[in-house]
């Protein structure tokens, strides 16, 4: 459980970051930040693997205040993938670099190597085991990275920015994968632009804005807001758009998932050519 | 990272921000100088000193002793090292002679950061290439230095960033021996310099991609003239030059021991 309480973040540069957030992410949730570039997205999820420490508030992570504790102890717990790949490869292959965090927080050999395997599987890297992670592609190299955090099996998980560069597929997966976290009991945040992924996901989402939470509720309430999306300079996703036009027509207003959307159309139209 | 913010430019406008780059860069290599031919530690705080209404006049005194900060730790690491030399070198006696000696060297060293920081805190990039330009340097070579000297406040910023994502994967910096910990840094090295040269290339690519050097002949919008301050700046330049020098020949410096 991650419990944020009236957290101010000056950087040293004297910017003021973050004016007063206040929130609380349980266990198991899944929580999509979003909000327009300079927000303070990232310098919030920053906070919660102790990265930053509050310049005023608290930040506390199952219990435990973060100015109390190291980040290498906070981050056994909760994993961070950062925005940009190229901030952390440094080893000669791929397989090296997923063993890196694994060798630091004290695994054993054998561990290692299961989840190692695991993790390229998951992220359809085993063909590049042995490449250098600088061979790859953007989108590749972005994938290690995320394979070098999923390895050690974090209670959170925190993304920054997962889906950038990622083709359909692969973005596919990464929902399955963090549905699949849920179903574990593991709480996920991920920071995102992409508001056709959250819409099919459907977490739980804050909008931020100017280093202040302007909105926080179920995707499916705040993505079918237009007025309060505007604020955060957010488009709504494709499917509220039809489905804010077709309200007229006696048809819900509160539909993102393309799925959904799908099954609420055809009975509809079944209905009427009865 | 704090000694590249000792190299930050901020716009400002001062009298010394306005001095002509390529008199400042005389100065800058006559303290040089200056600091090498001498010793003595009674000179060096002279020297030391000699910037600061510098400083002063150009606003910025923050900056500057962020940049002294960063260099503490060098600094110290030099005074150790030449106690540490001198104190084994004469059988295990450690002398004030010793200690004046190696507080001197520390001082040089000091100088030397402290001039390049001011020089670099009051001369703007753009500033800088327009006086390589007019110094005849080949404009590629000119480009190629202002962009090296723009990006670096960009890369210690990326360097802030690398240690965040690899202390993310359970990096523990201050962690282990001596070896061990200079160890430690490979993680942060290698993805600096790589993204370094990656971004290297692409801002080349990108520049050819818009013609870059396309027109072999350039002119500028502005040219660099001296003016009055530059001609005083020189003065002060040529007087140091000459005081430092007789000193040098015809004065015998005292160390501060003798008054103790
Ligand atoms: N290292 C830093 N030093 C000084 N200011 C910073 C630093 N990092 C971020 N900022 C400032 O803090 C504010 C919030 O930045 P942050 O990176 O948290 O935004 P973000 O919401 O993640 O944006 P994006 O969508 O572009 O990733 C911005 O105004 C930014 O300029
Ligand atoms: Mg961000």
């Amino acid at each position: 459980m991650i419990e944020v309480e009236n957290l101010h973040f000056r950087y040293p540069s004297g910017v003021e970051a973050l004016k007063g957030v206040s929130l609380i992410i349980k266990k198991g949730e899944f929580v999509a930040i979003m909000g327009q570039n300079g927000a303070g997205k990232t310098t919030l999820v920053k906070h919660f693997n102790g990265l930053l420490k509050p310049s005023e508030g608290t930040v506390r992570v199952d219990g435990v205040e973060t100015t109390k504790t190291s980040v290498a102890a906070l981050s056994r717990n909760a994993g961070f993938v950062f925005q940009n790949p190229d901030h952390q490869l440094f080893s000669e292959t791929v397989e090296e670099e997923i063993s890196f965090a694994l060798k630091n927080f004290g695994f054993d050999e054998e561990t290692i190597e299961k989840r190692i395997t695991w993790a390229l599987n998951l992220l359809a890297l085993a063909q590049y085991r042995k490449t250098s992670p600088f061979l790859l592609s953007g989108g590749e190299r972005k994938r290690v990275a995320l394979a070098s955090v999923l390895a050690w099996n974090p209670e959170t998980l925190i993304l920054d920015e997962p889906t950038i560069g990622q083709d359909y597929q692969q973005k596919e997966k990464l929902r399955q994968f963090i549905v699949q976290m849920q179903t574990q009991g593991k709480t996920v945040v991920i920071v995102t632009h992409d508001v056709e992924f959250v819409a099919e996901c459907n977490p739980r989402v804050l909008l931020m804005k100017d280093g202040g939470v302007v909105a926080d509720g179920e995707g499916r309430e705040i993505l079918t807001t237009p007025e309060v999306l505007a604020q955060s300079s957010i488009v709504l996703p494709q499917i509220a758009q039809v489905f804010l036009k077709l309200e007229s027509l006696g048809l819900p207003k509160d539909v993102i998932d393309v799925y959904e959307a799908k099954e609420i159309v055809l009975k509809n139209l079944e209905k009427r050519r009865k | 990272m704090s000694v590249f913010d000792g190299l930050k430019f901020r716009k400002v406008y001062s009298p010394i921000h306005n001095l002509d780059p390529r008199m400042k860069f005389v100065y800058v290599c006559a303290m040089f100088v200056a600091a090498i031919i001498f010793g003595e530690l009674i000179p060096l705080i002279a020297l030391f000193l000699m910037p600061i209404p510098f400083v002063v006049l150009a606003g910025v005194q923050k900056e500057w002793l962020r940049s002294l900060r960063g260099a503490a730790f060098l600094a110290g690491f030099i005074f150790i090292i030449n106690v540490a030399t001198s104190f084994f070198y004469s059988g295990n006696v450690l002398t004030a002679v010793d200690v004046e000696n190696a507080a001197a060297m520390t001082l040089r060293f000091v100088v030397l950061v402290e001039s390049f920081s001011v020089f670099f805190l009051t001369t703007s990039p753009d500033h800088l290439g327009l006086a390589l330009e007019q110094s005849r340097v080949p404009y590629e070579f000119a480009f190629a230095f202002t962009t090296a000297v723009r990006f670096v406040p960009v890369l210690a910023e990326e360097a802030q960033t690398i240690m965040d994502a690899q202390k993310a994967r359970g990096l523990e910096l201050e962690k282990g021996g001596i070896l061990k910990r200079i160890r430690n840094y490979v993680p942060i090295l290698i993805p600096l310099i790589v993204s370094a040269i990656r971004r290297s290339l692409e801002l080349a690519e990108a520049m050819e991609s818009r013609a870059w050097g396309a027109t072999k002949k350039r002119t500028n919008l502005y040219a660099l003239r001296l003016r009055r301050g530059d001609f005083a700046l020189l003065a002060i330049t040529v007087g140091l030059l000459v005081v430092a020098v007789y000193v040098r020949l015809y004065v015998p410096i005292p160390a501060v021991t003798q008054f103790l």
